[in-house]
């Protein structure tokens, strides 16, 4: 084979989006049901450089996951290009994919799940062997079988093969992952938390086990996680993902020293940090992981982020969280005299940039303008108020416009790529950066 | 290769290899009966009691010419005496005669070898078709799956004895009347009840990490379907088997009640000899009738224990293994409440 020039990434992915469609049953699909998709990947690049080690981090169900299995060709992929040695598998069947996955190996979340129960370890870590035609029976994988399991630290191997996942505690399933894993001596590996499921005691100790197995087989590493935490310990580059798409990626020592985003300021407070005097982890980021079949528009983080303002993407269901918040804190009358004002709020449900939000029986919509303005005199540092371009009083309710969306790009400042509207994003022509005065 | 250990020289880890290598074989088989020696309480009386009546009708088929006094068509004693007819039980014959002047033990014994006959060849036939179906449906899914499905659903909606009937109908004339056409028709009942167990089972073990993880080792889908589906899948298939295999018992007799089963000229058959046995019940002979009657009660009976035996014991879910009381040590009330 010949061998790649240097300056050529092992992997590069390019604009990759994987999208699951929601259409649900066969039933569902009789009568017409299609609810959309879910953009687990929406719009990743990287790259990754030959054992280099690239830490995907994110909270759950930001599709750190779904990328992995995109990358190994288990998921399919809606449109982009992954690059393995400047080879395109985008497009590529399953069956021209099969011999490239000698190269390119995963470790899965889970231990307890991904070895086959009814599989002894002698077979199902000498699987890859007969797989690829290496040797053609079990018996002759036990010399390499052998050796794979003695590096992973599982020894008396004798003692091992034989045995069933159901005999094996959570780390020493994970050892055997990798043992599997590495047997065919791959170029690239893909890490899928690896070490989430396992007792802390054990954690660390696979962790150093991937380093060394890193330096002997000169792996590269796609080391995914939802903790900073090994991270930092672990990667050469980190990216950090939310619903989908990266949002901060750069040199590890430099997002830790001078994080930019907003989420990952967040996720970092979120990290117990060794150093402070409490010791206990400060703010995690706000709220919930919104919904990725219909994330948020423009940044999709700006629900929760501490530093929104007007143009990251308000829309009716931030007008909806605001009344549900408010509503929260407060004594049952007041409560009900507010409710009755507005009629059915699941009416904001549907993302909108001009909704109605429909008054209550007997209420008129200068009603819920004034209530809105009193919710605003309350809280006037609530960022959502400020992406409301205009209201106006309908016969129905409170028509509310806000502003157009932005959807940030990642882009580089100060050796990271970033994307958050807050580091620059060239701006849509005709909107001004600043207050721009508001009719309410 | 570049793992270090193709250098080193085979003969190196000989005495470690091969030993646990033979032993393969033997400890799957040792695995797929450990649940049997772990069973406690009701499952275990359950299965044994199953497994118990279940070798008796086994040995009964095995060793039939044996055992039986008489042939199973045979109407008169060697030196050509005929046998009395109807006779009640007697030394000579201890279940007494039937209408055909035929000895109803002997029947009932060659019976038992027609019924696991056919039981055994329709549940080969009706796994052989129903698995691989099973197995391909639920894991490739798509338009073969829906295809399937519908047309297995349409057969189990047909009335199965009526089905049964028709097949049996249209195979004798290419298999005559015998063993083949009943259990052909019986299996054909029987498919798609293989076939939607195993496929619902594949398509929860689809979903399985480790499917994806032999798909990431690049095993293609024979490979994954072998080693890593049907390897789970097979567990069940014992449960259904016995379970089926009692239905089947009935379904023979049935057939055989109905005229439609095998020909008393080819097999010795219960329920045949039931239907024959109905005129002699009003006229107070009992024998012809309560034998072969007990003899399908008593078989159906055993393979059901077994089957229900079997399930509770393979199925962990259901599985009870004895528990262990904890005792915790008493507690301290005066000890610092804050750690
Ligand atoms: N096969 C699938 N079909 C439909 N939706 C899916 C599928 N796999 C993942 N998703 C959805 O895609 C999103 C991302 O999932 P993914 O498992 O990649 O997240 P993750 O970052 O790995 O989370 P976690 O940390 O919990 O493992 C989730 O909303 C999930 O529900
Ligand atoms: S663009 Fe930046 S400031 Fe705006 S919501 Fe997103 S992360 Fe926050
Ligand atoms: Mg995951």
């Amino acid at each position: 084979m010949t061998q790649p020039p240097a300056a050529e990434p092992l992997l590069e992915v390019r604009d990759l989006r994987t999208h699951f469609s929601l259409r649900g049953s066969f039933g569902q699909r009789l009568v017409g049901r299609e609810s959309g998709s879910v953009k687990a990947v929406d719009g990743v690049s990287f790259e990754l450089r030959r054992g280099e080690v690239l830490g995907l981090v994110g909270e759950s169900g930001s599709g750190k996951t779904t990328l992995g299995r995109t990358v190994l060709g288990l998921a399919e992929p809606t449109s982009g290009s992954i690059r393995f040695e400047g080879q395109e598998l985008v497009g590529r069947r399953e069956r021209e994919l099969r011999p490239l996955r000698k190269r390119m190996q995963m470790v899965f979340q889970d231990p307890h799940a991904s070895l086959n129960p009814a599989m002894d370890l002698l077979t199902a870590v000498g699987h890859p062997l007969i797989v690829h035609g290496v040797v053609k029976r079990v018996r002759d994988t036990v010399p390499m079988v052998t050796n794979a399991l003695e590096t992973v630290g599982l020894s008396p191997v004798e003692q091992f093969l034989p045995k069933y996942p159901g005999d094996l505690s959570g780390g020493q399933k994970q050892r055997a992952m990798l043992a599997r894993a590495i047997i065919m001596n791959p170029d690239l590996l893909v890490a899928d938390e690896p070490v989430s499921m396992l007792d802390m005691s054990v954690r660390a100790k696979i962790l150093e086990l991937m380093l060394e197995l890193k330096s002997e087989f000169e792996l590269t590493y796609l080391y995914i996680t939802h903790d900073l935490a090994t991270a930092k310990f672990f990667c050469d580059t980190i990216a950090i993902m939310y619903l989908g798409r990266i949002v901060e990626y750069g040199p590890t020592e430099t997002i830790f020293r001078d994080p930019k985003h907003p989420y990952t300021v967040a996720l970092l407070g979120a990290v117990p940090d060794p150093d402070s005097s409490e010791g206990l982890p400060t703010d995690p980021p706000r709220g919930e992981v919104p919904d990725a079949a219909e994330p948020p528009l423009g940044c999709s983080f700006h629900p929760r982020c501490p530093r929104a303002f007007e143009r990251c993407g308000w829309d009716s269901r931030d007008l909806k969280d605001r009344l549900e918040a408010r509503w929260a804190g407060m004594p049952e009358s007041q409560f009900e005299r507010e409710r009755a004002v507005i009629g059915d709020i699941e009416a904001l449900e549907s993302p909108s940039q001009a909704a109605i939000i429909p008054a209550g029986k007997g209420h008129s919509g200068s009603e819920v303008s004034a209530l809105l303005d009193e919710m605003r005199k309350a809280d006037p540092a609530e960022p959502t108020w400020s992406g409301i371009e205009s209201t106006s009083v309908e016969p129905g309710g409170l028509r509310v416009r806000f502003r157009p969306p932005v959807e940030p790009r990642l882009g580089s400042r100060d050796g990271v790529d970033v994307a958050c509207l807050l580091y620059g994003e060239s701006e849509p022509p005709g909107q001004d950066r600043l207050d721009s005065d508001r009719s309410v | 290769m570049a793992m270090p250990s193709v250098e080193e020289p085979t003969a190196n880890t000989r005495p470690a290899g091969p030993a646990p290598v033979r032993a393969r074989r033997f400890r799957t088989l040792h695995r797929m009966f450990a649940p049997f020696a772990e069973a406690r309480g009701m499952p275990r009386f359950v299965v044994w009691a199953g497994v118990a009546i279940t070798t008796f009708f086994i040995v009964l088929a095995l060793f039939s010419p044996a055992i039986a006094p008489y042939d199973f068509d045979q109407y008169r004693t060697a030196d050509g005496v005929r046998f009395a007819k109807q006779e009640a039980p007697s030394s000579a014959h201890p279940f007494g005669t039937n209408v055909m002047s035929t000895d109803v033990l002997s029947r009932v014994i060659f019976g038992a070898r027609t019924a696991i006959e056919v039981v055994v060849l329709s549940i080969f036939v009706s796994m052989a078709i129903g698995l691989p179906l099973g197995l391909m449906s639920g894991y490739f899914g798509g338009k073969l799956d829906r295809i399937l499905l519908v047309f297995m659903d349409a057969l189990i909606a047909f009335p199965s004895l009526l089905f049964a009937i028709v097949i049996a109908f249209l195979l004798s004339d290419t298999f005559g009347r015998g063993v083949t056409t009943a259990a052909l028709a019986i299996s054909v009942v029987y498919i798609p009840q293989y076939f939607r167990v195993v496929r619902n089972h594949v398509i929860s073990i689809r979903e399985e990490a480790y499917v994806e993880a032999a798909r990431a080792i690049g095993a293609r889908p024979r490979t994954v379907i072998r080693r890593y589906v049907f390897q789970n899948v097979v567990q069940n298939v014992p449960v259904i088997a016995t379970l089926n295999a009692a239905d089947a018992i009935l379904t023979l007799a049935a057939l055989g009640f109905l005229g439609y089963g095998i020909q008393p000229t080819e097999a010795a058959e219960w329920g045949y000899d039931i239907q024959r046995a109905i005129s002699d019940a009003g006229a107070g002979i009992w024998w012809t009738g309560l034998f072969p009657g007990c003899a399908i009660v008593l078989l159906v009976t055993g393979l059901t224990l077994l089957g229900e035996g079997l399930n509770d014991v393979i199925n962990p879910v259901l599985r009870r293994r004895r528990i262990i009381p904890v005792r915790f040590p008493p507690l301290r009330r005066n000890g610092n409440a804050d750690e």
